[in-house]
């Protein structure tokens, strides 16, 4: 029964994790990067690990796509300050 | 262009091949040859009285490792807090900048509602998963980081006034303290007890309960105080100058 699942969950993870590293937009990277640390996490779970699979939400689901969203709009008020 | 294409190539090829051959020859999965595993399994609960034994594990059986964390994620936010910090002279060059826009109470009904029903539960569900680090999966880490998107939510929501309200930057910044410290303080109840530092020595109480496994739940509270405010401390600092406006 799980078999086909992990299939499943390996062939999402082969087209997300390219597709994190092709987006070259850092804000939709963001949300790219985040899809990616979902479907990981979802592997995580599938194995028997709900503990890694949490950290993993909240590292790769939620602080990873904030920090990186938080550091553009800082980096973008700076340079519409310097105009 | 197609230089670099062709060196990919060639690398890729190389790495499947060796790839296949190695996982060809895994373990099919859910089987283990490790004796450590097996131990941690049998005496968790009769010895911690831990029904989440990875709890028991960070929290108690590689407690010293966990405190490194501890500080690695302190050290961080000081870092981040550091390098994003108001200089002198950035500070006379603001005056004369455009005026950046400050976030006020958006006017739509429905954001303010999703704010209002999404709150409770985010704050619900974090405190739950940090008290219940040692009877199911969770802990003060992940719990931390659910609390700390709290305040994120009523930003967006509510805008910064009340963002200030709820997580006044001296609160972030002492709780960070205090938390890191905290898990430091009760390893050392381990030593006043006569025995060594983080040592399980407070009252293990009933497996299951959330009030049990001793230190166990207790640094999951620290963690859990450290780490939402040390998320809180971080994005406060990246919307620093937005939120000194909303100060004034």
């Amino acid at each position: 029964m799980i078999a086909p699942l992990q299939w499943l969950l390996f062939l999402l993870l082969a087209v997300t994790g390219p597709a994190v590293v092709l987006t070259r937009e850092p804000v939709a990277q963001a949300v790219t990067v985040s899809f990616y640390g979902i479907v990981l996490a979802l592997v995580f779970f599938l194995h028997q690990a709900p503990d890694v699979a949490l950290s993993q939400i909240v590292v790769g689901a939620v602080a990873l796509p904030l920090m990186i969203l938080l550091a553009v709009a800082k980096v973008k008020r700076k340079e519409a300050s310097r105009k | 262009m197609k230089a670099r294409l062709v060196l990919f190539g060639i690398g890729a090829l190389g790495f499947a091949a060796v790839w296949f051959a190695g996982a060809r020859k895994l373990d099919p999965m859910g089987s283990y040859h490790g004796a450590y595993g097996e131990i941690l399994n049998a005496v968790s609960v009769p010895e911690r009285h831990s029904t989440n034994v990875v709890s028991a594990v960070n929290f108690d059986y590689r407690g010293l490792d966990t405190l490194g964390e501890e500080f690695i994620l302190y050290i961080s936010v000081v870092a981040v807090a550091a390098i994003l910090r108001k200089q002198k002279d950035e500070e006379e060059e603001d005056e004369d900048e455009a005026p950046t826009q400050l976030r006020e109470a958006p006017d739509s009904d429905a954001v303010r509602l999703f704010g209002v029903g999404l709150v409770p539960v985010t704050v619900i569900f974090g405190l739950y998963m940090i008290s219940h680090g040692s009877v199911s999966p969770g802990g003060g880490f992940q719990g931390g980081v659910v609390l700390a998107t709290v305040p994120l939510v009523v930003y967006l929501c509510a805008g910064a006034k009340t963002y200030l309200r709820i997580a006044p930057p001296a609160l972030a910044k002492g709780g960070e303290g205090l938390g890191a410290a905290g898990y430091a303080l009760i390893g050392c109840l381990g030593v006043l007890a006569g025995k060594k530092f983080l040592e399980n020595v407070v009252p293990l109480g009933t497996p299951g309960e959330a009030w049990s496994a001793g230190t166990i739940t207790l640094l999951n509270l620290t963690v859990g105080v450290a780490v939402g405010t040390g998320f809180v401390e971080l994005i406060s600092s990246f919307v620093e100058e937005l939120l000194r406006k909303a100060e004034k």
